[in-house]
């Protein structure tokens, strides 16, 4: 039943090349960032003291060139690639599950309940993050997953609202009233009558979600309240690539073009997928 | 004991100003009766149904008594156990009453799960006879199909169907014809009259088409304003209506004396 609507979409992603192309260089990268620093043969905190700033190819060994402290770009590119999609991932994931949930369950409620649990909302909302990041990194320490939790203690708002806002339209629409006055109960209507018919908006943010984390967490980084050094993020190496554009352009076009490439294969992806899981697109 | 019975029935929305939509109104409707409420746009009477089953508007209260099978409806609370399984509900928009993303069968079968505790397979297979009983052509391909491959008349058929997996004892229907072209709208209330002798439902139908009422109804009830002006058998209804207000409903219904 349920695998009948994955199935069609499947289907219909297959035909669309763009999408398909994304999911491949997406997999491909996810492979690099996982399994690539074990084949570079240098450390990420490794310092090549022969080749300081060394551009591609220059240096015995260091393809994509070292930084100013003559540690390997490729394999801190890659750790930060997989640093950065581990965060933004579990903080989409998070902001998925829990920002779905928080504002279906709003929209369909309505009345005193969807008040109470979007003033919740807005409470979280006027929470500056940068305060309530410095408050937990004091806490907890620094590290990605402090990190994570400030991302996504903030990534679900966003999404709550805009479900829940589609919710509340849904909510009037006649199947709904048809699945009420059917006998089904709550639960069954948010999980198999709303949320399914608001995927659409849903997929198409959470794609725009993930470049969108990768650049509060290259921000909360350049601030330093991010990752350290030697541990490398997209965002902290494009920040170091940045101080160094004129002398050595490299240090931020390697960094800054893994980016671009994530970032353009996410929203092909979520183009592809939306059509996909529209029926009527069909 | 009436099937339903409605007492002083009043459904106001808030707002400025306030509406009354229904203004203090009784009916009874018995087993196997079916009744037929008829009106101008904008008179109440689909509020009527909407507020017996819990359907109103968010701004919406209601207040009196509906009692189904000696049950109150109103505000306690038992309106819940009564859906489905009590009363059932054709919409009058038929496209819109199919939740767009599932096949017609896992939706028809959704149902039965729901109502009836049914397994998969059983509700299954029941919902494939109601596809047969409301004669929907090609019953195999079409519980694969989503409901935007239907035509209307054919999802207006699937809408009845929707309604009657939970086998419920009285119907509502809500103009369940309005969305359809002429000749599609005679043969879905042919069906939904035959449906209601099959399995001894009651019909509570609302409709400002008075043919439809003739073909139809036991009774007529006829809603202006929030109230019903008159309550007569059909059969002394189209012969002489009481009321000056249906009187001049009867005198609206095109006929084809007098053209050339």
């Amino acid at each position: 039943m349920k695998s009948g609507l994955w199935h069609d979409a499947l289907g219909q992603l297959r035909g669309d090349r763009a999408a398909m192309a994304s999911l491949v260089v997406l997999g491909t990268l996810l492979i690099a960032a996982i399994a690539g620093p074990a084949f570079v043969g240098f450390r990420e905190d490794e310092i090549d003291w022969a080749n300081m700033a060394a551009s591609p190819f220059e240096a015995d060994g260091h393809w994509l060139g070292t930084d100013r402290l003559g540690r390997d770009l490729l394999v801190r590119t890659l750790h930060g690639l997989r640093v950065s999609l581990a965060i933004a991932l579990a903080a989409t994931l998070v902001s998925l599950v829990i920002g779905v949930a928080w504002g279906a369950l709003a929209g369909y409620l309505r009345g005193r309940a969807d008040a109470l649990m979007m003033r919740f909302v807005d409470v979280l909302y006027a929470l500056p993050q940068v305060f309530f990041v410095i408050i937990l990194t004091v806490v907890f320490g620094r590290g990605p997953l402090t990190l994570l939790v400030a991302i996504g203690a903030f990534g679900w708002l966003t999404m709550a609202r805009i479900v829940r806002g589609q919710a509340l339209a849904l909510r009037e629409r006649e199947f709904v009233e048809a699945a009420i006055v059917g006998g089904a109960g709550t639960l069954r209507i948010v999980g198999r009558h709303i949320v399914p018919n608001l995927l659409g908006p849903v997929i198409v943010y959470a794609t725009l979600t993930v470049p969108q984390v990768i650049l509060v967490e290259s921000f909360l980084s350049f601030l330093g309240i991010g990752l350290q050094e030697p541990l490398a993020s997209l965002g902290n190496l494009i920040a170091d690539g940045a101080a160094e554009m004129e002398t050595a352009p490299w240090m931020l076009a390697v960094p800054a073009g893994c980016l671009v490439l994530l970032v353009f294969s996410f929203n092909f992806l979520g183009d592809g997928l939306r059509d996909a899981l529209d029926p009527r697109d069909r | 004991m009436p099937l339903l019975e409605i007492r002083a029935l009043t459904v106001e929305f808030s707002g400025t100003p306030a509406v009354r939509a229904v203004d203090g109104v009784d009916l009874t409707v018995d087993a196997r009766e079916s009744v037929a409420i008829v009106g101008e746009s904008g008179s109440g009477k689909s509020q009527l149904l909407h507020a017996c089953i819990g359907l109103l508007a968010a701004n919406g209260r209601a207040r009196g008594s509906v009692r189904f099978e000696g049950k109150e409806l109103l505000g306690v609370g038992h309106v819940a156990a009564v859906r489905g399984r009590g009363i059932g509900f054709v919409f009058q928009d038929a496209s819109g009453s199919l939740t767009p993303h599932l096949r017609i069968g896992p939706q028809l079968a959704e149902v039965g799960m729901a109502a009836h505790g049914m397994t998969q397979e059983a509700a299954r297979a029941e919902s494939r006879r109601m596809l047969e009983c409301v004669h929907l052509p090609d019953v195999e391909r079409r519980l694969m199909q989503y409901p935007h491959e239907l035509s209307g008349g054919m999802r207006q058929r699937v809408a009845i169907a929707l309604a009657l997996v939970a086998r419920p004892r009285l119907l509502f229907a809500d103009e369940p014809t309005t969305a359809l072209d002429v000749t599609v709208q005679a043969e879905i209330l042919a069906l939904v009259a035959e449906l209601c002798r099959e399995f001894g439902m009651a019909l509570l139908l609302v409709t400002h088409d008075l043919g439809v009422v003739a073909a139809l109804a036991d009774r007529i009830a006829v809603m202006q304003g929030g109230r019903f002006v008159e309550t007569a058998a059909a059969a002394d209804f189209l012969a002489g209506p009481r009321h000056p207000y249906s009187a001049g409903l009867l005198a609206a219904v095109p006929t084809l004396a007098g053209l050339p």
